[in-house]
């Protein structure tokens, strides 16, 4: 499901080459190579850094300070659900629950299986149509105990 | 002559299902050889009867909805035959949740071909920008300064002030910011301008870039919105092809362009300094003020930093004058305020009104109560920074100044409902979590306090010396108040201590804080 390769330094050698001269290129630049790779390999770091003349230091800042960018590859699907107030008041607090009891694993981590990643998400802006989740990149809205589980088990596929 | 029918491509219609409904509407047409000219709209944020698609008619546009796949067949056969639909809504103008409002900012939100700076034209588009440019720079910024227009980012600041300081600072390059984080749970104004009107957005940057001299301009949008990244990346392109960004704008002698920017999952960077920071491409932490950005903003350069709906006021303005605009609201708060409700409501949506209408009127009689049919017995107004208020402070108008008089804020403009099932020693509880969670880390009182504040929400949860804990949470949310840098930390004690204040029975306490009224 999701676009990642393996960690390839060459790619990765492009990519950055591609983005290096753009002004306040780290952003943009770590989305690209998790594009890419579909996480942020430690490897990567020393190369951006000589690449914008920073220090590995700033640079594996960036990367820790950002919820969205990973440390290592994510399941074959990402499951988000929004944990945010108006999410909570259309009932996800039990949702989150079920998800988490049917995968046996917490939020913000993956099933032993690699199939699905959940993760928390504060606010995908469908309060209005909440509760709300986001699979691979999918919004849902009016999540019940139903969609949850026909989402869960496209995610288990 | 093929029949027109509009379909949302807005995120909170597609989750849904609206990109079913028109691929259902495609297929029933072909099926039935009838021509049809499926047009991708934003959404007109009548959320609960989402998917909604709207007919042109010689009288003109008609509403269905909520329709799902199965309805488009039904629909069609409907439109032939001139029949009645048991989904028919009527003419969409006449719906009297949409008729009551006031639609300035929203005014082509889930009308326009969002990707056409053509269709943009024919409804109005671009004539603020005519007349900013007959205008000139300064009298640009005293049209702003006449409409009172206040920064709807939350803040509340007088947007041509912000213009004038940066026209009067001087820089070798000068920046216009979007703020498009729009990370408060219960908002999403932003992403419906974005995903239904995104030239709305460019033209008010672009007479903002004018006034002050810049050239360059970033939108900053969260990853959590990629439906608005892609919408707002189309129709900049559409713009530059059409020349209303780039080089010599409209054939006058300023150039302007825009670059979109992708945030990383970090709400902090709602804040302005550190979305700054983002751009520069560093960790999203809070600067000190001043220097405040319109000195020494982006890359050290005087920089003006709006929220989206500020930017997208502004070509209204310029089209009806700032008197026109001046004359809605109340008090200091002039024009237009683009509410969302959301959460356990019964009708949630997008409701553009004057300021002054009360928080009642909004949560009962437009939002209909609450979606699960039981009382309302919270409301959350402004984000998760913002006060929870009870029924009691349902007379509250929608103002600046008064919801400041009774401890809260209206922030970006969104309401959350909550049902009499809530725990508001739960709620309070997730004010501080969060607020752990999104701590940049740079100042003490929001990183530590955010935690201390959840281990003794904890501690009074489960009656462990309640009355010292409570004083102790009460302490704490003034050091957060008073010791933090931005509204992270120190808005973090609004919705604490409004569900202190309101709710003490959650807490397991007799009332003992004064109420606020």
């Amino acid at each position: 499901m999701r676009p990642a390769s393996h960690w390839n330094p060459e790619r990765a050698a492009e990519i950055i080459a591609e983005h290096a001269g753009r002004q306040g290129a780290l952003l943009p630049l770590l989305h690209a190579i998790q594009h890419a790779f579909g996480y942020v390999d430690e490897a990567a770091e020393p190369m951006i850094a000589d690449a914008l003349n920073i220090s590995r230091a700033e640079v594996h800042g960036v990367v820790t300070f950002y919820h969205d960018f990973r440390h290592a590859p994510a399941g074959r699907h990402v499951l988000k659900l929004c944990r945010a107030e108006a999410c909570q008041a259309a009932g996800a607090d039990p949702l989150a629950d079920h998800a988490q009891a049917r995968l046996g694993v917490p939020m913000g981590t993956t099933a032993p299986d690699g199939s699905v990643t959940l993760e928390p998400v504060y606010c995908l802006g469908l309060c209005a149509t909440a509760p709300a989740a986001m699979l691979n990149g999918r919004v849902v809205g009016r999540l019940d105990s139903a969609r949850l589980e026909a989402l869960l088990a496209e995610a288990q596929r | 002559m093929s029949l027109r029918i509009f379909i949302p491509r807005d995120a909170g219609a597609l989750a849904v299902g609206a990109e079913e409904v028109a691929a259902s509407f495609a297929t029933a047409a072909k099926r039935s050889s009838l021509a049809i000219d499926i047009v991708r709209t934003g959404s007109r944020g009548l959320y609960w009867l989402e998917p909604m698609v709207e007919v042109e008619t010689p009288a003109g546009r008609i509403a269905f909805g909520p329709l799902t796949p199965g309805d488009a067949e039904g629909v069609l056969g409907a439109l032939v035959t001139d029949g009645a639909h048991p989904l028919r809504l009527g003419p969409t103008e006449d719906i009297p949740w949409l008729n009551r409002q006031t639609r300035l900012t929203f005014a082509r939100c889930g009308v326009v071909d969002l990707r056409s700076v053509a269709d943009y034209r024919r409804h109005g588009g671009y004539a603020g920008l005519t007349r900013a440019l007959s205008l000139g720079p300064e009298a640009i910024i005293e049209e702003v300064l006449q409409s009172g227009l206040r920064g709807r980012g939350g803040a509340g600041f007088p947007t041509g002030i912000k213009w004038r300081t940066v026209a009067q600072a001087q820089g070798a390059q000068k920046y216009i910011v979007c703020n498009a984080d729009e990370g408060d749970s219960g908002t999403f104004a932003d992403r419906m301008i974005m995903e239904g009107d995104p030239l709305v957005l460019i033209e008010g940057m672009t007479i903002a870039a004018i006034a002050t001299g810049a050239t360059k301009g970033y939108v900053y949008i969260r990853s959590e919105y990629p439906h608005a990244v892609a919408a707002m990346e189309a129709a900049c392109a559409a713009a530059r092809r059409d020349s209303a960004l780039g080089h010599g704008i409209a054939g006058s002698p300023y150039d302007f362009d825009i670059e979109v920017r992708v945030g990383a999952g970090a709400y902090v960077c709602g804040e302005e300094t550190s979305l700054l920071e983002s751009i520069e491409g560093k960790r999203g932490t809070v600067r000190a003020k001043p220097p405040l950005p319109a000195h020494k903003g982006l890359f050290g350069q005087p920089t003006v930093i709006n929220n989206v709906l500020s930017f997208a006021s502004v070509p209204v303005i310029f089209e009806k004058g700032a008197a026109f605009y001046r004359d809605f609201g109340m008090g200091r708060s002039r024009g237009t305020m683009p509410i969302q409700l959301a959460g356990n409501v019964r009708h949630g949506g997008l409701f553009e009104t004057a300021f002054g209408i009360t928080l009642g009127e909004l949560v009962d009689e437009i939002g209909g109560g609450t979606a699960s049919g039981r009382p309302v017995r919270a409301v959350q107004v402004g984000g998760p920074l913002g006060a929870y208020f009870p029924r009691a402070l349902f007379d509250t108008p929608f103002d600046y100044e008064a919801f400041a008089a009774r401890d809260g804020l209206i922030g970006h403009g969104g309401i959350v409902v909550f049902d009499d099932s809530v725990d508001m020693a739960k709620q309070a509880r997730f004010a501080m979590e969060f607020c752990a969670i999104e701590s940049c880390g740079k100042c003490t009182p929001c990183r530590i306090g955010s935690t201390r504040g959840v281990e003794t929400i904890d501690r009074i949860i489960r009656g462990e010396d309640r009355d010292a804990n409570l004083t102790l949470v009460e302490d704490l949310c003034n050091t957060m108040k008073f010791g933090s840098l931005c509204a992270l930390g120190g808005f973090t004690p609004y919705p604490v201590l409004s569900a202190l204040t309101h709710f003490p029975e959650d807490f397991g306490a007799a009332p003992r804080l004064q109420a606020a009224e």
